[in-house]
């Protein structure tokens, strides 16, 4: 350093415990963040350009394969806003459907953050293994959770990672009644544990730290949303997903091969389980309600680090949600309806587990695609993990070093990352310039 | 008793250009895992584990495609740091979905995700990890089957060879009793030339396989294109099909090329 001030500096090869990889980097003057930046290093897998001459039937197949941890919900915000492009209106029981496997990936993706990639931080421990050692009923209940979620996506989709059955107008074949209420008994069990995980997680340690977000999620007056809704946030926005390019914009910065996201005139904003949470809570079922207000949550949840309670606070939705909609089943007439090849313009919106997933196609007269755009949860959050991280490190100036490193790192998590869909590889680096 | 005495198996998983399915399948094995943990220890694996122990490792597993430079000479490294290696799934063996701008000029597909294409570096081909450095066994699928990884982790651990099908998804499909849509629908189906592994899931549901599970041994990609063209399918649709996940695999990108052309 050329300066009077002697540099710290914190590096951590890999940051771990995320859906892909990528590096952060953080750099101090005493007290004073001079820079923070995410960067997304996941080799680009460019689906926007290949996906373009292919034709809209064969689209959910692809974009299945931008992540594995939250295929379904590629598949359907690709199947949906080419319904929308194509006119196409589905039978109200093939959407039920479509919500219960959501439910599945929900419940699988969540069990997975919250015991195996986040509790692991809270408790000290470097993984779920070395947390099996005391804590193995945790692990055990993780496992069991996350397999019940999988074992929905199985029942529906043939197999929990990239499913087969989702098409544009529904599914290639629907199951029957009785292997739905098959799996109520451990969807039962699930959601009792569900209410323990809330309960876990209530009980961590929290930093006390609040950001002022502008949460931005979808918005259905009668239910939590999955498939559908409007799109709002706690600034006043409340749009269709057709409109979202007029707000929402996205930069490419030099240090990532992620795009940053932000909203126009605001900057960056926040989706995920704390902003469907603060925005949508009159949604949640009684259960999830009385869970949440037990663990001392009230909209909005302005702590990021207690996103693992409201994560826990979603799985007990996602699993009364699950069984609410298998009780109502009823196999449709036909799994889909037939879909016409023709030109068009479609947009759709859905909820990821990590938040809004946005897609468009513009379609050709025989119905190839001729754009793509697919805007990934952590894309849009990828500022904002940094906003978080330039207030939130400066706090940590007088910690040792190793422990400040862990707790930035743990902070990255609380958003639970998945870099493959922005595209992977989180390396933290904090330096810090001492008096 | 041995597991005091005997050094556990170091394993490491690593990543390179993939949607990260492949790895988590080994998270995803619910029932096994904990058992999985007690015989090897997990020595590298990112999305797992913040630690991180140094090789060398007994067994590799690498996810996804070679696709940048620093790719490239990476994977340098991990082949030097196992002593087996073994690729999991079709990005790491075939190339993957991003396998598809190998038809295209990357330059132009930069251009179109990216509003500043001088930030992005990336190779003009995404090519499998044994195009790079030798492999001891490949893995196959998108994604890979979990019985198919458990089964690897086992065999190798006690040092024989794993057992993993090499027939077609047809012989899955008749096993499993399930009507064949391409003789009974005429829609068209990758099936015969597509190795087993999924439990032939897609006639299961209704629909032709698109091949996962890229090309089975001797697959005889001319005897099912021309079935193809007879029930009336056309030559781009057939360029398209044969252009999925394992687009890059030698017999499916003769195919499709093939196709192509005429
Ligand atoms: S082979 Fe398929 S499942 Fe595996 S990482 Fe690649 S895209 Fe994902
Ligand atoms: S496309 Fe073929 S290999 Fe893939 S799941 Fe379907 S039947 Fe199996």
């Amino acid at each position: 350093m050329t300066t009077a001030s002697a540099s710290r500096t914190i590096r951590v090869e890999t940051l771990a415990r995320v859906e892909g990889e990528g590096a952060l980097y953080i750099k101090l003057a005493g007290e004073h963040v001079t820079d923070v930046k995410l960067s997304i290093y996941e080799p680009p897998r460019m689906f926007e350009a290949f996906l373009r001459g292919r034709h809209f039937s064969e689209v959910p197949d692809i974009t299945a394969r931008i992540c594995g941890i939250c295929p379904f919900a590629y598949q359907m915000s690709s199947v949906h806003a080419l319904e929308a492009a194509l006119g196409v209106t589905i039978d109200p029981a093939v959407r039920l459907l479509r919500r219960l496997f959501y439910c599945g990936e929900w419940i699988e993706s969540h069990a997975l953050h919250i015991y195996m990639l986040h509790a692991p931080d809270f408790l000290g421990f470097q993984d779920a293994v070395a947390m099996a050692a005391q804590h193995r009923e945790l692990v055990e209940r993780a496992l069991r959770l996350k397999k019940v979620g999988n074992t929905l996506m199985v029942v529906l989709g043939g197999r929990e990672i990239h499913p087969i059955s989702a098409t544009v107008g529904g599914f290639y074949k629907t199951p029957r009644k009785q292997q739905l209420t098959a799996l109520v008994p451990e969807l039962e069990w699930a959601l009792e544990a569900a209410l323990q995980t809330v309960e876990f997680t209530s009980k961590l340690e929290f930093p006390d730290f609040e950001q002022d977000y502008i949460f931005v999620a979808l918005h259905h007056p009668q239910e939590y949303p999955l498939n559908e809704g409007r799109i709002v946030s706690s600034s006043g926005l409340d749009i269709r997903a057709a409109e979202y390019e007029e707000h929402f914009v996205e930069s490419h910065v030099k240090h990532s091969n992620a795009l940053h996201s932000t909203l126009r005139g605001r900057g960056s904003y926040l989706v995920g389980p704390l902003a469907r949470f603060s925005l949508d809570y009159e949604q949640l079922p009684r259960e999830a309600q009385q869970a949440a207000v037990a663990a001392g949550l009230k909209p909005p949840v302005k702590n990021p680090f207690r996103s693992i309670v409201v994560r826990a606070v979603e799985l007990v939705f996602a699993c009364a949600e699950a069984l609410r909609l298998i009780r109502e089943y009823e196999p449709p007439a036909a799994s889909r309806v037939e879909v016409a090849a023709g030109p068009g313009v479609g947009h759709a919106a859905t909820e990821a587990p990590r938040g809004l997933l946005y897609h468009r196609y513009l379609l050709d007269d025989h119905g190839l695609v001729r754009a793509a755009k697919i805007v990934p949860p952590t894309a849009q959050n990828q500022k904002r993990i940094e906003d978080d991280l330039r207030e939130y490190a400066a706090r940590l100036s007088g910690w040792p070093l190793a422990d400040a490193t862990w707790k930035c790192e743990q902070a990255v998590r609380n958003y639970d990352p998945c870099i493959s869909c922005a595209t992977h590889f989180l390396k933290v680096t904090i330096e810090q310039e001492r008096p | 008793m041995s597991s005091k005495t005997k050094r556990k198996p170091k394993i490491a998983v690593f990543k390179f250009a993939s949607c990260d399915g492949c790895q988590l399948s080994l998270l995803d094995a619910e029932d096994e895992l904990l058992a999985i943990v007690g015989e090897v220890e997990l020595a590298y694996f990112p999305e797992a584990t913040r630690a991180a122990l140094r090789g060398p490792y007994d067994i590799g597993l690498v996810e996804g495609s070679i696709t940048t430079h620093h790719d490239a000479q990476r994977i340098q490294q991990v082949r030097r740091q196992c002593k087996t290696l073994v690729t999991l799934g079709a990005c790491a063996t075939a190339g993957g979905i991003q396998a598809l701008r190998n038809w295209k000029d990357v330059d132009e597909f930069v251009r179109v995700v990216y509003a500043s294409p001088q930030f992005i570096s990336t190779l003009k081909l995404s090519t499998p990890i044994s195009e790079h450095v030798p492999v001891d066994f490949e893995l196959r699928g998108c994604p890979i089957s979990k019985a198919h990884l458990l089964e690897l982790l086992s065999a190798t651990l006690i040092g024989r060879k794993p057992n993993i099908p090499a027939h077609s998804v047809c012989l899955e499909c008749k096993r499993r009793g399930q009507v064949c849509v391409l003789v009974a629908r005429g829609e068209p189906c990758l099936g015969p030339v597509t190795q087993a592994g999924c439990g032939a899931l897609c006639p299961g549901f209704d629909r032709g396989c698109f091949g996962c599970f890229g090309p089975v041994a001797g697959a005889n990609t001319a005897a099912l294109t021309a079935q193809l063209l007879a029930l009336g399918q056309k030559d781009y649709q057939l360029a398209r099909l044969f252009r999925g996940f394992n687009a890059w695999s030698w017999p499916f990108r003769k195919a499709s090329e093939e196709c192509e052309k005429r």
